[in-house]
């Protein structure tokens, strides 16, 4: 054999094998820990932010390949956006940016998007002031 | 790079002489063994050889007990239906060990939706099924007792010659599964009291493509396909002449060799979990220990913290193919129903990782997966948040508990407010 196939397209791949902003932020302006109901894998993002700006983000995940993925490539993503901005992030974007994803790991990717709301939720409680009217772009 | 094929459950390479065998079968000889010429009475002879090598190597009393089948998931649906439908008036009761492959599993359950019941009898946490269990289990409506040889995932050898000898004096037909023993363990269809067993020659350096099934005369059967009275009217379909010639084939190298690759595998079984378990912190072998319990090529392993998936990506990038007992290798994304049957915590069972040797892989391949896998391990636990959650005292480790913490389980149910599994 000297060709190599891949599960996933070379993006996920990529992204699996080199993550980029894995790892914890210190003095985490918001922090966000959720768990997969159907498999049972958690995702944890940490955001830096600065006068309402995410300025850095970084994950921990302990899951599938697409799991991995899917939060270095959410937490590239999401750098830069307003917290307003990244409160309508959906996990569709992951998806696209990563090329796709098999059917079955779809939710990977929704662990992504809620890890990340997870964590500007834990920023909006700490910071209430941040977030113009938090009762109205905080989703239940 | 370096390739070490560590799947040998899922297939083995085949034999050069095999393929030598099983050659002139595709375009010299291709008559159908049905037919009442020249051609067809030519492959009729050499079906009927690889019927003898077959039933020589599971000491089968006649060839005539020997049907071929398609692959061995055919052998165990026409085993299980087969007597079930056969016996259908006398009960519709059957009973089964909780660890069973799938091919019998959904066998039953589909008999279960036309109202079969069925008796799942539960193992204990290395797999080991206790032979009363079996006996208590069957009632007067019991058609058929159905338990495996040695079990595809965790490498759990089953007290089978002892089952047999509850099922014969109840009289239940007795079938035995040995799809992940046959040709690494001698199989001795008298006895072990089977009247029913199953295997694939893939998985012993033959093709596949091609399925056995023996069954005695104390075992009644229907066909479940229709069509032809090919295989004594129990399987139609035309056969897979190639495929068989080179199974019956595979089956006499195995009995010879299997002394040899039986040492060999274990020899390289020792090696690579004592080398796993020197060189990873918070791993574990489900199953029994290396020994008479357990098959000499079999490894099922759980590395805390990380997931499997992610492991087994990373080893075939690696050059190491393995498989995964993980729900998120399953496309159902459920843990293997074997490791939950053996009470396995689910984070172990998400951290589940399966190795399976053959006769070709070396010492070296075995230090070579050692070292590989212990740098993959490090990784993947500096990206999981439940390494350092442990690291920090918040959750706890399952094999070596230190005291402090919760459990990953009500840790996980915490943070997604829904249990796992
Ligand atoms: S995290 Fe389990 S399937 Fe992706």
């Amino acid at each position: 054999m000297s060709e190599t196939y891949t599960l996933y397209n070379e993006t996920v791949m990529d992204h699996f094998l080199n993550p980029r902003n894995m790892g914890d932020i210190k003095d985490a302006d918001g922090v966000g820990e959720v768990g997969a109901a159907a498999c049972g894998d958690i995702m944890k993002i940490s955001l830096k932010i600065r006068e309402g700006r995410i300025e850095d983000a970084r994950f921990k995940t302990f899951g599938c390949g697409s799991a991995i993925a899917s939060s270095s490539m959410a937490t590239e993503l999401i750098k830069g956006r307003t917290v307003q901005e990244a409160m309508g992030f959906t996990n569709q974007e992951v998806v696209t940016a990563l090329g796709g994803l098999p059917p079955v790991k779809i939710h990977c990717s929704v662990l992504a998007e809620e890890a990340l709301k997870a964590a500007l939720e834990d920023y909006i409680k700490r910071h209430p002031e941040a977030a113009g009217k938090p009762d109205a772009t905080i989703p239940a | 790079m370096t390739r070490v094929f560590l799947d040998h459950q899922s297939a083995t390479p085949l034999l050069p002489e095999v393929f030598e065998e099983m050659k002139p079968y595709f375009m010299e000889a291709y008559g159908n063994p049905s037919s009442l010429h020249q051609h067809g009475l030519r492959v009729r002879d050499a079906m009927k050889k690889a019927r003898a090598r077959v039933a020589a190597f599971i000491n089968a009393e006649s060839e005539e007990e020997i049907f071929f089948t398609s692959d061995g998931t055919e052998s165990a649906n026409l085993a299980i239906k087969g007597v079930a439908y056969a016996n259908e008036r006398r009960g519709k009761h059957l009973v089964v060990s909780a660890i069973e492959h799938p091919s019998v599993m959904n066998s039953v359950e589909f008999l279960e939706k036309q109202g079969w019941t069925c008796a799942r009898a539960p193992v204990d946490p290395q797999g080991r099924l206790r032979p009363e269990a079996i006996a208590e289990a069957i009632t007067p409506q019991t058609t058929l007792i159905a338990v495996h040889h040695v079990n595809h995932d965790i490498g759990t050898i089953e007290p089978i010659a002892q089952i047999g000898r509850i099922a014969a004096e109840k009289g239940v037909p007795f079938y035995v599964d040995c799809e992940a023993s046959a040709g690494w363990l001698p199989i001795d269809v008298q006895a072990m009291g089977a009247n029913l067993v199953s295997f694939s020659p893939h998985r012993f350096y033959g093709p596949k493509g091609v399925g056995v099934l023996y069954r005695n005369r104390k075992a009644r059967i229907v066909s479940i396909l229709h069509g032809g009275v090919q295989e004594g009217g129990r399987r139609a379909g035309t056969e897979n002449v190639p495929a068989i010639v080179g199974g019956g084939l595979a089956a006499e190298i195995a009995a010879r060799e299997l002394p040899r690759r039986v040492a060999r595998t274990a020899l390289l079984q020792r090696r690579l979990w004592e080398g796993l378990k020197a060189r990873i912190p918070y791993i574990r072998l489900n199953g029994p220990e290396p020994g008479p319990e357990r098959i000499s090529t079999n490894l099922n392993l759980s590395t805390e913290f990380i997931e499997g998936e992610g492991q087994l990506l990373s080893l075939d990038i690696s050059g190491v193919a393995v498989a995964s007992g993980s729900s998120c290798v399953s496309k159902s994304l459920k843990i293997s129903h074997v490791l939950a049957a053996i009470g396995l915590d689910h984070a172990l069972a998400q951290g589940n990782i399966i190795m399976t040797l053959g006769q070709d892989n070396t010492e070296q391949e075995m230090d070579y997966v050692v070292e590989t896998f212990a740098k993959i391990v490090t990784k993947l636990r500096a990206m999981s948040p439940m390494w350092e959650e442990f690291e920090s005292g918040v959750i706890d480790s399952v094999i070596s508990p230190t005291g402090r913490g919760k459990s990953f389980t009500d840790h996980a149910a915490s943070i997604s407010g829904k249990p796992a599994h």
